[in-house]
């Protein structure tokens, strides 16, 4: 544990991708340039939103940055390291991630404490000394008193028998508790009722301001783009065709998101399906 | 009462493969059917071995390895190679089935009168009992070899069975659990389930192969084709034990399962044949049990949901 940051110190790291390219079913009838040559550069401890339609390449961007594939062309660095040629594995010693199906971040037959002793040995090669050792324990019941779900003592049940929104927040503890440089959330509360949504993104804002990791979070519901984050990004057809920074996302509000649709209407920056989309989505 | 003790061994034996066979297809779900291959060279190798004038401590260690590499072998086909699983299985069992052959130079060896693993606790217990070859257990008369055999096949089974539980609870052996469970969360916390699924039957094929050649030494004779439908058979030892002690059974429990399974299953068929049962029969009636298996459970979880999937 001595090589990892202190919990209080900020972990984030820049991420920088260059001219990145990613296209599926090259030379099929389905050929879809998911990401088309995608320049974007997230500071260290900085925390982006990112909106777009259905199929705009938002999960893309992510898993490009997670290394679930190798991009096309384009190199990808976190911090000082060009992870460009990286497997997803080897990535992970940066990376945090939630996806949006609440089952796919744990491993059901697993107890929460093997969950959590995995997630705690992110990046570290693995031995065989036994996984489970007494005294992580109670830094684990700690935590997970600290999400206020009642999940201290459920430490030795299979995390199968968990509710999705409580395997959602342990998914979450999961992905923050080694501090990664980078974390990546991709639309984790969509699939969670209204509250345990909203318990989520609270533990998301806590993890953030604690460990400070260069945060990037897909998500479709409005009230989330405009609250959370101090940068947002909209993506279309596998490009950023709107980057609103800090100061500009201050007080933005859901009426000012569709204003700024209608206005890269009038400059012809969207077509009028793709506009009609976009504020029906965030509504 | 011999035949009794002689069942109980082959169980015992046979539930190593039975161990081997629930790595692969419990732990990882992945449908392995090496089996058919390495448990015969389990049998060639420690036979030819041992023919060699080789320890049989040593010819059995040796066996275990290779079937360890022959499960290797499947699983570089499966990730390296992007085979399915099934044809990768099939592609190491049928080169070994010529490995099998070359290992022991003909089809079959007669082990009758070398020494095996049991020689020792034969020779332990025949002087215990001041020499003769029978004594009496529960008013019964029993070879002492039959019962030295039993009592070397149970320490084995416990052995392999605590490694496997220790194993599978260190910090790898959960991350194997872990990538049959969601492989992709296991990637995202950076483990290479490409290497944790290789070594993985890397193990399962050693202790099927480890099977092989003990029940070569039991039974005094390896054969090149002991190996058919052998994969069937550790299923079924898997698959009853499932239906024992519960699908969603902790590592512990679930390994017990297995071996309750095997040995119960060979006792049902020590039975059957005892009755009158043809032998040649017995592949049918095993697959039969194992679909009758497979199916019951699934069936009645049809009306009784695993609590596994439920959500709140
Ligand atoms: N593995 C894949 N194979 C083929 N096509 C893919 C694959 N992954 C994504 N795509 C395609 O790439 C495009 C971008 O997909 P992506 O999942 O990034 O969209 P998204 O913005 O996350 O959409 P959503 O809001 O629906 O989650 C889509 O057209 C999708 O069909
Ligand atoms: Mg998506």
């Amino acid at each position: 544990m001595s090589d990892r940051p202190s919990p209080s110190a900020a972990s984030g790291e820049r991420v920088q991708l260059k001219e990145v390219f990613k296209t599926f079913g090259v030379g099929t009838a389905n050929e879809t340039h998911a990401l088309d040559g995608v320049a974007l550069e997230f500071a260290a401890g900085s925390f982006t939103v990112v909106i777009g339609t259905n199929g705009s390449g938002k999960s893309t961007l992510l898993s490009a940055i997670a290394g679930t594939f190798r991009a096309d062309q384009g190199t990808i660095a976190i911090g000082a390291t060009d992870v460009t040629s990286w497997v997803e594995h080897r990535r992970a010693r940066f990376i945090g991630r939630v996806f949006q199906d609440p089952f796919a971040g744990t491993a059901p037959t697993l107890t929460v404490a093997e969950n959590l002793a995995l997630a705690e040995s992110r990046g570290l090669a693995r031995t065989l000394r036994p996984l489970l050792r007494r005294a992580q324990r109670d830094s684990w019941r700690e935590r997970l008193v600290a999400i206020g779900l009642g999940l201290e003592d459920r430490l030795d049940d299979p995390i199968g028998l968990l509710s999705g929104g409580q395997r959602q927040s342990i998914t979450l503890l999961m992905a923050t508790m080694c501090a990664p440089a980078v974390l990546l959330l991709d639309e984790h509360t969509a699939a969670l009722d209204p509250k345990s949504a909203e318990q989520v993104i609270e533990l998301t804002q806590r993890a953030v301001d604690r460990y400070r990791p260069t945060t990037i979070m897909v998500t479709h519901a409005m009230s989330q783009a405009a609250m959370l984050g101090d940068r947002l990004i909209a993506m279309h057809s596998g490009r950023i065709y709107l980057d609103v920074s800090a100061q500009a996302k201050q007080g933005l509000q859901a009426s000012d998101l569709h204003a700024l649709f209608s206005q890269m209407r009038r400059e012809d920056r969207l077509d009028e399906a793709t506009t009609a989309m976009l504020r029906a989505q965030y509504s | 009462m011999s035949i009794l003790i002689t069942t109980l061994s082959i169980g015992l034996v046979l539930a190593v493969l039975g161990l081997g066979v629930h790595i692969a297809f419990r732990v990882f779900g992945f449908s392995d059917i090496t089996a058919d291959g390495s448990f015969p060279l389990g049998a060639a190798v420690a036979a030819a071995l041992i023919i060699a004038e080789v320890d049989p401590f040593i010819a059995t260690a040796i066996a275990g390895a290779a079937g360890g590499a022959a499960g290797a072998i499947t699983g570089v086909l499966n990730t390296r190679f992007k085979i399915n699983p099934l044809l990768a299985g099939i592609l190491t069992m049928t080169a070994l089935y010529t490995v099998n052959l070359r290992v022991m130079g003909k089809s079959n060896i007669g082990l009758l009168g070398k020494a095996t693993v049991f020689t020792p606790a034969e020779s332990l217990l025949t002087s215990l009992v001041s020499g003769a070859s029978h004594c009496t257990l529960l008013g019964r008369d029993v070879a002492v070899q039959d019962l030295a055999c039993l009592a070397v096949s149970g320490v084995i089974v416990l052995i392999c069975s605590v490694a496997l539980w220790w194993f599978l609870r260190t910090e790898i052996g959960a991350a194997m659990r872990a990538t049959g469970d969601n492989g992709a969360m296991v990637r995202a916390l950076g483990g290479n389930t490409d290497r944790l699924l290789i070594c993985g039957l890397a193990l399962a094929n050693a202790l099927i192969a480890l099977s092989g050649g003990l029940l070569a030494q039991l039974q005094s004779f390896a054969d090149v084709q002991m190996g058919i439908g052998i994969i069937v058979l550790g299923l079924a030892s898997v698959i009853i034990g499932q239906t024992l002690v519960g699908g969603g059974a902790s590592v512990g429990v679930s390994i017990v399962g297995v071996i309750m399974g095997s040995v119960l299953f060979r006792l049902l068929i020590a039975i059957a044949l005892r009755m009158g049962l043809d032998p040649n029969d017995l592949k049918l009636i095993t697959a039969v049990v194992v679909l009758v298996a497979l199916v019951v459970p699934s069936a009645l979880g049809r009306v009784r949901p695993r609590p596994r999937r439920s959500m709140a």
